[in-house]
């Protein structure tokens, strides 16, 4: 009766096995490391940079306990933080400003482990340390940005197709065209309806005046406040990457706002700055009649800059254009020579303003410049063979189809779209970090403790398995946390602690179960047996009511307590298995194979 | 070894009349101290800024308040944190200006006297963010109300299901009225632990209800009174000892689980105690009063209906 098929103990020793091997990378802990990656997209993290690396560190007499070469990066792990700071130092040195060097943690676990995908569990901001900012997208502002364009382009329009109005203005959200007479005005409409899609138009009559109330659709709306959001988060990546941050997060929430977290990071003033940074594109012209002078100083009017590649250029100080006269910026190809190419679409003041450039500038040199910290690096600088009006400009020559994408992700990017603005920051320093892994630690540590003392005194033999049981459990919650790379949290090691709690509750019900039909006068195993059985369903029924809370957190909390959520919910179905499965399994093993059994040891 | 060699049943419905009034009175004090004083609402919830710092050496907390006061912040609250040596600021949004740069200004304000200052935690919490947190921490507690109750429903009887979720909402109510009377900071976490709790302490009726129901079938043609009685003394040892197992791990957090872990594990403390009492004692009783029967479980045989015609 009290016998389980082959099948089932195989079952149960795959799934402890396992967990025993995922839950083993946690033992190893991590260690100080730092991660070199290229900022610039034509430089590769290859087996040369690797070279470059191992010998900065030797020339620094640094030896890296592991240095490896990923997809992305090259790692380097230490032994203790000193050398990990010294080698970020001579590694920021030696390479320069085209690479990221960030500190970062790598796990100390064997290769074949890693191998297997086998990772220690991920830690939350308030176990490893770092800031966690969420910062709100002003949408208002960026409908503002596109009603005011797109009210420029009315005008431009209209003067194009040399139709009479008397002024465009804009009014909250509605920009309104004024006309003489009722047939200039639908001669307007005609002409706008074919050439702005997003727009939702009306006639209205104020006194003598003959109007064109223009709208913004809802999805007009909509496709303006998502690309607001999604350019925001190129350019926050971007920025990110700066600041030398392995493994940041940097994710959309809701509607309108993004949540940023960088691990590590201390100096969170820096962070700050960075992040809400307003980068800025200019187009000058390029100085080819003077030379930079002797120790790189410019002639009056003039300025030096660097372009991508390191070699200067000089530059005049007046400006044609800055960026926020782009609409659009994408990569593409020159429609002549199939050359890579980036289109760029301006509004109707920067065409214009373009467009007298390029016909008083014909065969001269144009630099487009992205202006961030403070300093200026030359994108491009082409020639420009031709006056260009319309205000659709493309860009080519010397550069592959990833460059072009780059700087049209560095056009469309180098700006927000919208400002922003931090609406809750969370700083972890990194000593309360450690102290906050040291505490939940001990503190489950000693509440098993207690519990296995408890339980062992309490049901002698059914005690220890029970224990036996809580430990597979222990075992297998943390190999599911760390296969999911759950992120674990504060809170969330305080759910571990409490599910471990909660789960001695199916083992104790089951005991109390057997104990109360021994006492009923069943014979031992009828009574292991109906124990078993009779438990269960109550078991399922309370841990369902603890599912549904769990899941509630998980679906309305946030950050931590979403950490907590998570665990709640696995602890949950983790304690059910080993709590009743497992358990039952040892049980079998030891009382099922005998065929007269008189006594158990249950106290 | 056993602690709960219970011969014969206890009669708990007896008492009903003297629990009942407990718990009333209980629950109206905890309804009285939450009227009165209010929930101490964390920063989580009202916005502002929390700035935890490190002294190399115990720290002035007069000193710090001066300095503070020099920046125009007089009204931050400033204490000691643990030890000596760490110092809690709390500025309340309206006196911020910075927004989220103030942390820094405070910072530096302070290296100015010690230079060996360290900052351990910043939480800033924009105006926005707090409003959204109650919305989703109100709703989080709706959905769980409603998911116990359904899924009793559904599992049992309606009776069952409101039974339960009184008794443990009275639990709830009880906690919130502890962390009014004492003023106990309430925060996000602590939040999280009374939704657990809310979820957990169900468990326990969820126990004794099954109990009912089995013997409802087994005993037939026993009181509905002694029923209860029987049921609630036959799972009272497992209530006891599986409560203590879960307060033992609870109390470990509370001892060793740190200040950010204090609250949380409060909460759990005195949920996980009100719980025993409550499905014990509260909820029991209700079912009396709600009037269950055998007929809620067992379909009664048809008998032919006398109709009574007026």
């Amino acid at each position: 009766m009290n016998r389980y098929p082959l099948w089932k103990y195989l079952l149960i020793l795959i799934a402890v096995v396992a967990g025993l091997v995922y839950a083993l990378p946690n033992l190893y802990g991590e260690s100080p490391a730092v991660q070199v990656l290229p900022l610039r997209s034509h430089l590769k993290a290859d087996a040369g940079l690797l070279a470059r690396v191992q010998s900065a560190l030797q020339d620094a007499q640094l030896a890296p306990e592991v240095l490896a070469l990923d997809t992305t990066s090259v790692k380097a792990r230490f032994a203790d933080t000193d050398s990990q700071l010294k080698a970020k130092d001579v590694l920021q040195a030696a390479l320069g400003e085209d690479y990221v060097v960030a500190l970062n943690l790598l796990s100390r676990s064997p290769e074949w482990l890693t191998a297997m995908n086998a990772l220690p569990m991920y830690l939350g901001l308030d176990l490893r340390g770092g800031v966690h900012f969420l910062m709100q997208v002003d949408m208002k502002a960026a409908l503002d940005k596109a009603l005011e364009s797109n009210a420029g382009d009315i005008r431009s329009t209209l003067r194009e197709a040399r139709i009479a109005y008397s002024g465009v203005t804009r009014d909250g959200d509605t920009i309104t065209t004024r006309f003489r007479d009722a047939e200039a005005r639908s001669q307007g409409k005609d002409e706008l309806k074919k050439r702005f899609a997003g727009l939702e138009l009306q006639e209205r009559e104020a006194g003598s005046e003959y109007r064109l109330v223009a709208n913004l659709k809802l999805q007009e709306k909509l496709r303006i406040q998502d690309s607001a959001l999604q350019q925001n988060l190129v350019t926050l990546r971007n920025r990110v990457n700066e600041l030398g941050v392995a493994e940041p997060v940097i994710q959309q929430q809701g509607a309108d706002r993004v949540v940023v977290q960088l691990p590590g990071v201390q100096d969170t003033a820096r962070a700050k700055d960075i992040l809400g940074r307003t980068a800025t594109l200019e187009v000058r012209m390029v100085d080819d009649e003077h030379s930079i002078g002797a120790n790189g100083v410019a002639p009056f009017g003039a300025e030096v800059f660097r372009e991508r590649d390191g070699t200067q250029l000089l530059v005049k100080k007046s400006v044609i254009l800055t960026g926020e006269r782009i609409d659009d910026a994408q990569p593409g190809f020159d429609s002549r020579n199939n050359e890579p190419a980036v289109h760029i679409n301006l509004d109707a003041v920067g065409a214009r303003k373009f467009k007298e450039a390029t016909r008083e500038n014909v065969g001269k040199r144009m630099a487009i410049i992205l202006f961030e910290k403070g300093r200026g690096e030359v994108v491009t600088a082409p020639v420009i063979r031709e006056e260009i009006g319309g205000g659709r400009v493309q860009i080519s020559g010397q550069m592959n189809t990833t460059e072009s994408q780059n700087i049209a992700l560095l056009l469309r990017a180098g700006a927000l779209a919208a400002p922003m603005e931090i609406i809750e920051e969370r700083t972890i320093g990194p000593s309360l970090g450690a102290d906050n892994i040291q505490r939940g630690f001990n503190s489950t540590k000693i509440g098993f403790i207690m519990v296995a003392v408890f339980m062992i005194a309490y049901y002698l033999m059914f005690g220890t398995i029970s224990v036996l049981a809580l430990g597979a459990n222990l075992l297998l919650l943390i190999a599911l946390l760390s296969m999911m790379q759950a992120t674990l949290t504060l809170p969330g090691m305080a759910g571990i602690a409490l599910t471990l709690g909660m789960a001695i509750d199916a083992n104790v019900l089951i005991n109390e179960r057997i104990r109360e039909e021994l006492r009923n006068g069943l014979p031992p195993q009828m009574a292991i047996h109906t124990g078993y059985e009779n438990a269960f369903a109550t078991i399922l029924d309370s841990n369902i009511t603890t599912l549904i809370a769990g899941v509630a957190l998980f679906m309305f909390g946030s950050g931590p307590i979403k950490g907590f959520a998570v665990v709640l919910c696995l602890g949950i179905l983790t304690s059910m298995f080993s709590g009743v499965m497992v358990s039952r399994a040892m049980v079998n093993l030891i009382y099922g194979r005998r065929a007269r059994l008189n006594k158990v040891a249950i106290g | 070894m056993e602690f709960f060699r219970i011969k014969k049943d206890i009669p708990f419905m007896s008492y009903g009349k003297v629990t009942t009034s407990i718990s009333l009175l209980t629950f109206l004090f905890a309804v009285f101290f939450l009227a009165t004083k209010g929930l101490n609402f964390g920063v989580d919830f009202t916005g502002g800024t929390v700035i935890e710092v490190h002294y190399s050496a115990p720290a002035d907390i007069n000193k710090v308040r001066q300095q503070l006061a020099g920046i125009h912040l007089q009204d931050a609250l400033v204490q000691n944190f643990g030890s000596s040596q760490d110092v809690l600021i709390q500025v309340p949004l309206k006196q911020n200006t910075m927004g989220a740069k103030l942390s820094e200004y405070v910072v530096d304000t302070l290296r100015l006297q010690d230079a060996n200052v360290e900052l351990r935690r910043v939480e800033f919490v924009g105006p926005q963010v707090g409003r959204d947190l109650v919305e989703n921490g109100a709703m989080a507690l709706l959905l769980v109300s409603l998911g116990i109750v359904g899924y009793l429903w559904l599992r049992f009887e309606w009776k069952f299901g409101l039974a339960a979720i009184i008794a443990n909402l009275h639990d709830v109510v009880i906690i919130l009225g502890c962390f009014a009377f004492f003023q106990w900071e309430f925060s996000l976490s602590v939040l999280a632990a009374v939704l657990a709790v809310l979820g957990y302490s169900v468990n326990e009726s969820v126990v004794v209800f099954d109990r009912i129901r089995e013997n409802f079938r087994k005993m037939r043609k026993t009181e509905v009174a002694t029923i209860i009685d029987n049921a609630i003394t036959r799972t009272m040892s497992r209530t006891i000892i599986t409560h203590g197992s879960t307060q033992l791990m609870v109390l470990a957090m509370l001892f060793l689980g740190g200040e950010t872990l204090h609250f949380f594990a409060l909460a759990l403390t005195i949920g996980i105690l009100f719980s025993i009492y409550s499905s014990v004692l509260v909820a029991s009783p209700l079912l009396m009063i709600f009037g269950v029967s055998r007929e809620d479980f067992i379909k009664p045989e048809r008998t032919e209906a006398e109709e009574v015609l007026p």
